[in-house]
Order: structure tokens, then C-alpha cells, then sequence
């Protein structure tokens, strides 16, 4: 059995960007890349190649394809899936991306699915933690009819079916469904392998394919926003905290019991 | 007049906590465009429309079909799709739960319409009937506002707990209406084969008055039996970063946050967390946030009110045998 895998990687700002590099643009409602840190795959793509990687280990043979659709790709950034192990990329770049919303996204990738033929199984991040949307995985299952498996942190694979084990908030639930099918996975699949030198070299001698929106046959008008951002603002937040100082650290924690007590919050 | 439709889900027979939730934000949306909030109750019966309508909705709909499978998001997605079909609402609401994060964005995807996950708030223009959905985008670390073009319905997911459910009315009126749907067999591609709880001892997190939220400054798994010490004190919960929990010292229950749970108790005590936005949007409504942590410049200062910059190591003894003393007497 020779499995087709598709794996869905966005191309994000670093979330663990400190807050105070964090600023937005508000007027062009646009976050402002913070200067001199360079953008990551985004964390739950990495966890889908991860996934992927382990699928394909599991069944023996299996060709790996990972997707991304942006605009300013960092080649070292986004090569990473194919150090892990993955065996090509697809890169479907274009300035028209720079406006998508979600429903656009998902569009664009089902028809680079569709492009690519024969899918088996679709694999992405359960969420990208840019606009932490959560649901371009759902619009591509629903434009391509397939099955919706999402949030799971392990998957096993069967005679044409799949089977993965869904987190939830008090343990897990199981859920089956036949190939083809989209899966959603988190970081409870386990940590994204490290890549090996060897894996390194050969993604420094592979070369991603570049697609833009019309290879895909796809018109500014099959791409229309359903969503307009109106306003992205930074709340504002005026809390003060009140630091409790004792002689030393013991009494601090000594004294911050009494006036918890004090102020009848405990 | 158009109809806010909500897709209020059913938990051990009941209307879920979340239904009363999303009534009151259909409600908010009714005051702006006069629209009447409508509820979809699927795999229900009369009664829990009756309750529904007592805590605020003007309509209920009952829709049953044997082929609903319980758990399974295709089914209610099936459902809904057909009840909107047929209703032709101009708002869906669905809750930030896993069966309403799953069918939400499936439906609008089906209908081809726009979807706003993770709502805390939403209004609607009057004249236009189009909703504002307000909510945070990268990890928190800012808000956004939506309008949605001109399809219907605008699809929108409220996050757990962003507004509170009215106490029920039952002198309140209104139609209870049973739909007659047929769902096709081949709309239901997914088969839950098992449900595996972990239960928790004790207070479950999300009712707990009081957390204590145990971040990676504790450096390993061995000090959460202190922090278990502290919350019996207070007959409260213990709760954790994702940092925590990626590392294995506890499961992935505990985690408190964007991916995580969202608490809302009197007070959570943080204990070397370091109060990263993507925690915070678990717990930020708590109404009060005290913080134990050794770096005075860490984030969890600017949303606590009351802190100790210092070693938990000798800060928390002190602390939760005070506590201890002041409550006992
Ligand atoms: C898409 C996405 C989703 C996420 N979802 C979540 C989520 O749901 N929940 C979540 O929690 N995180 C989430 N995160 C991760 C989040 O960004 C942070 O990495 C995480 O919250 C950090 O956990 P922490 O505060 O325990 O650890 P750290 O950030 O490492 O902080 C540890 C703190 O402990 C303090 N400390 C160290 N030693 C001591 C000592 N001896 N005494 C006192 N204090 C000490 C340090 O000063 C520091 O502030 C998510 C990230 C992404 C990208
Ligand atoms: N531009 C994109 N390119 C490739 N994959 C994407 C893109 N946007 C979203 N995805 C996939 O969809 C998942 C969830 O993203 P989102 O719905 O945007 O939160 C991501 O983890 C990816 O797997």
C-alpha cells in the first residue's frame, strides 16, 4: 500500500515574539513584523508533518507533499518540513494571497489538492496561530467532500480507513472514518522531530514547485473575501498589580495571604 | 424579520450549559435588527424547547432522524444544514465546544458563506442586519473586528462563557416546532467508536472558585502535590500552562488557555507561570489574577493585581500555611 499525504503548512509569525515586540499597524489593521525575528512554520504544521512522518513510518510506503500558500516565503523557513522528511513541496505563491481570508485559503489549497490528484490523506495543524482561525482544514474537507477528522493527537491507519484518537477537554474520543479524509492534528500527536543533517542536505539539493492562482485556474473572484477585517487593535490594558514585600520571600508569600484575606478575595 | 438561528447542543439529556450562552448573544444581536432568535435543537425533544424558550429564545425547533448518531459532528452539520436550508437564518451561532467548533465552520464552508470562530462579542447594524464579530486574533495578543459580505447566514462561534445565560423564565412564550428532516446516510462519514474520560479527583476545573495555576518555573512534575496542598485549602483546582503539560508532568487536561480550557473562577493563583497571551486567553476573566513568579518584568504582572516577585520554592509554604490559618479560623 502506497499512501498519498498531503500535509497543509502556513508560513507564521513567531508566537513566542515578546509582547513588547508585538505591534500592529492599525490604520493598515496590519501586525508589524517584528524586526530581526524571522517567521516559523507555524507550530500545529509542524506537529502535521510530524504526524505525517509517523503515518508514512507506520505503513511502510508513502509519498509526502507538503502545501503552502502565501506570498513572502523564507525559503529556510519554509524548507524545514522537507529536512524533517517530507518528499516535496508545493508552494503556491502568488500577491493575490496577500488577501485572503479563510474561505479564499481553503479554496486555493483544495484546488492544489485537486491539482496534485489522489490525495489520501490530508493532514493539517488544527489551528495557525496567526489569525487562529481553526477551520481552513474544514473548508478544504467540505469543497473536496472528504471525511473530517479534527484535533487528533494520534492516528492509525487501516484497509482504507483511518482512525484517530480526538483530544478533548476531559480525555479523548475515538473516531473512524474511510480514506479519503482530512485530519486536524495538535501538539498531543508529540513533539516535531528534529531534522538530521542528512534530512538538511537533501532538502538543500530539492527545489519546491511554485504555483500561482492562475495555474490553480482560479480569478480574483473565486478568491472573494467573506469576511472584511474593520478594525486590529492591541487592548489596552490599565490593570496594576499590587507587589507584596516582605522581609524576605517567606514573609512576601506571608503577607500576601493577609491581604488576599484583607480584600476578601480569599 | 429575519431569524438568529442557534445550534444549541444537548448534554446528558439537558440543554448544555452554552445554550443559555448563546441566547443571550442572539438576544444582543434581536436588539439591534429586531430579528427573532430561533434555537435548533437536534436529537431533542418538546421539553428542552420549552427550555430554551424560558431562558430567552422567541422559537424552537426539534429535529430528529435516526440517523443522527450521537457525538458525531456530522450528524448535527447534516441537521443544521438542512434546518437552514429551510429557515433561511440570517445568523447561526454555535459554541467554542468540540462539536460546535467542528459543525460551525463546516456548515458556512457548505454554504459558502463567512465564518468567525472564537467570538467574545458581537452587534449588528441595524439597517443592514450585517454583524461585527469581535475577537482575538494572534494568540491574544490582539482583537479584531469582522463584518461579514452580504451571504447569509453569517456564521459566528462564541468562545465558552463570553456572555452569561439569563436566569429561565417560564412565563415566557413562544413556539416549540417540530422539523421533520431526513438525513442521507452518506452525510455521516465518521463513526465514533469510543469515549475515554479521564476523571478528574475532586473539584473539576471549569466550576472550581479557585485555581492554582502551576507553570514551568516549577520546574518538574514533583511540586504539584504542594499545589494540590494549596487548592484543598480552598476546596479549589489545580490547573497548568501547555508548557506543563508538553513537558508530560501532568496531562493535557489541566492545560488552561487558548487550546486548552477556559476557566473563569474568583481567583487564580499563578505559581511560576509566566502569563504568555495564548494562557491567558484561558483565564483572563477571572476576577482575580495573583502571581507568584521570580521575574518582576514577566507578563502575569501586568494582569494580576496582586503578586510576590520571588522563589515559589519559598514564597508558596509561607503563603499556603498563612492561607491555611486564616481560613481554618
Ligand atoms: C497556537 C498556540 C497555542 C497555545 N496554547 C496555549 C494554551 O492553551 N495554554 C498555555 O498555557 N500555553 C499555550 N501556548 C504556549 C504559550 O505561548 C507559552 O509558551 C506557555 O504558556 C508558557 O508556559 P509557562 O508560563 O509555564 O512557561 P514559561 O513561559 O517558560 O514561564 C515560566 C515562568 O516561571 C518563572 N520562574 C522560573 N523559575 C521560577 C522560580 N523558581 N520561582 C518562581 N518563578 C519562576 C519564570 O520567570 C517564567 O516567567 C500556545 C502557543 C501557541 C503558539
Ligand atoms: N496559507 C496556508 N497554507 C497552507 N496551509 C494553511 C494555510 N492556512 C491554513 N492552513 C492549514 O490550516 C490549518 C489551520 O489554519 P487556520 O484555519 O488558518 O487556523 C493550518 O495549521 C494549516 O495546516
Amino acid at each position: 500500500m502506497s499512501l498519498n499525504i498531503i500535509v497543509c503548512a502556513k508560513q507564521v509569525m513567531d508566537p513566542e515574539t515578546p509582547m513588547s515586540a508585538f505591534n500592529v499597524d492599525e490604520a493598515a489593521k496590519r501586525v508589524v513584523p517584528a524586526q530581526g525575528i524571522p517567521p516559523v512554520v507555524n507550530g500545529f504544521c509542524e506537529n502535521a508533518v510530524e504526524a505525517a512522518l509517523k503515518v508514512k513510518e507506520g505503513v511502510g510506503e508513502a509519498t509526502i507533499t507538503v502545501i503552502s500558500v502565501g506570498n513572502d516565503f523564507v525559503m529556510d523557513v519554509m524548507k524545514k518540513p522537507l529536512s524533517m522528511g517530507a518528499d516535496q513541496m508545493i508552494l503556491v505563491q502568488d500577491p493575490a494571497t496577500e488577501n485572503l481570508d479563510a474561505l479564499g485559503t481553503a479554496t486555493v489549497l483544495s484546488k492544489a489538492i485537486e491539482k496534485i490528484g489522489q490525495a489520501d490523506i490530508v493532514i493539517c495543524g488544527q489551528q495557525a496561530s496567526d489569525w487562529d482561525n481553526a477551520h481552513v482544514p474544514m473548508g478544504i474537507s467540505e469543497m473536496l467532500g472528504m471525511a473530517c477528522l479534527s484535533e487528533a493527537r494520534s492516528i492509525d491507519i487501516g484497509e482504507g480507513t483511518v482512525t484517530v484518537a480526538s483530544s478533548r477537554s476531559d480525555g479523548y474520543e475515538v473516531f473512524e472514518a474511510a480514506t479519503p479524509c482530512l485530519i486536524t492534528v495538535n501538539n498531543e500527536i508529540g513533539e516535531p522531530r528534529y531534522p538530521t543533517l542528512r534530512g538538511i542536505m537533501q532538502a538543500s539539493r530539492k527545489t519546491p514547485e511554485t504555483w500561482t492562482l492562475a495555474d490553480l485556474g482560479l480569478s480574483d473572484s473565486d478568491v472573494a473575501p467573506a469576511l472584511t477585517l474593520t478594525e486590529l487593535f492591541v487592548p489596552v490594558n490599565d490593570r496594576q498589580c499590587e507587589i507584596i514585600e516582605g522581609e524576605d520571600e517567606a514573609d512576601s508569600g506571608r503577607l500576601l495571604a493577609l491581604k488576599l484575606r484583607e480584600e476578601k478575595i480569599i | 424579520m429575519s431569524e438568529i438561528l442557534i445550534f444549541a447542543e444537548i448534554e446528558e439529556g439537558d440543554l448544555h450549559s452554552t445554550a443559555g450562552e448563546l441566547i443571550a448573544a442572539g438576544r444582543k444581536i434581536s436588539d439591534d435588527t429586531g430579528d427573532s432568535v430561533s434555537v435548533a435543537i437536534i436529537g431533542g425533544n418538546q421539553d428542552l424547547g420549552s427550555k430554551a424558550i424560558a431562558l430567552g429564545a422567541d422559537k424552537a425547533y426539534i429535529a430528529n432522524d435516526n440517523a443522527i448518531s450521537e457525538g458525531v459532528a456530522d450528524s448535527y452539520l447534516a441537521a443544521l444544514h438542512k434546518i437552514c436550508l429551510e429557515v433561511e437564518p440570517n445568523v447561526v451561532l454555535s459554541s467554542k465546544t468540540p462539536i460546535g467548533r467542528a459543525v460551525g465552520p463546516r456548515l458556512a464552508y457548505r454554504l459558502g458563506t463567512g465564518i468567525a470562530q472564537d467570538c467574545m462579542d458581537v452587534s449588528a447594524d441595524s439597517g443592514s442586519g450585517r454583524v461585527t464579530a469581535t475577537r482575538p486574533v494572534y494568540g491574544g495578543n490582539a482583537m479584531a473586528k469582522f463584518t461579514f459580505a452580504e451571504k447569509n447566514p453569517q456564521v459566528i462561534i462564541m468562545r465558552l462563557k463570553a456572555f452569561e445565560s439569563a436566569e429561565p423564565d417560564s412565563g415566557r412564550s413562544g413556539d416549540v416546532v417540530e422539523l421533520n428532516i431526513s438525513l442521507d446516510e452518506s452525510d455521516i462519514k465518521t463513526k465514533l467508536v469510543e469515549t475515554v474520560k479521564q476523571e478528574s479527583e475532586g473539584v473539576r476545573l471549569e466550576d472550581a472558585s479557585v485555581i492554582i495555576g502551576m507553570g514551568r518555573g516549577l520546574g518538574g512534575p514533583e511540586p504539584f502535590s504542594q499545589l494540590e496542598d494549596l487548592a484543598k485549602v480552598f476546596n479549589g483546582a489545580v490547573g497548568a500552562s501547555r508548557a506543563v503539560c508538553d513537558a508530560g508532568w501532568l496531562d493535557h487536561s489541566y492545560q488552561i488557555g487558548l487550546t486548552g480550557k477556559t476557566v473563569t473562577p474568583d481567583v487564580y493563583i499563578t505559581v511560576g507561570i509566566s502569563g504568555a497571551s495564548q494562557h491567558m486567553a484561558g483565564c483572563s476573566s477571572s476576577k482575580n489574577i495573583v502571581a507568584i513568579n521570580k521575574d518582576g518584568d514577566a507578563n502575569i504582572f501586568k494582569e494580576a493585581s496582586f503578586g510576590v516577585v520571588g522563589d515559589w520554592e519559598k514564597v508558596l509554604p509561607a503563603f499556603t500555611e498563612t492561607a491555611r490559618e486564616l481560613l481554618d479560623s
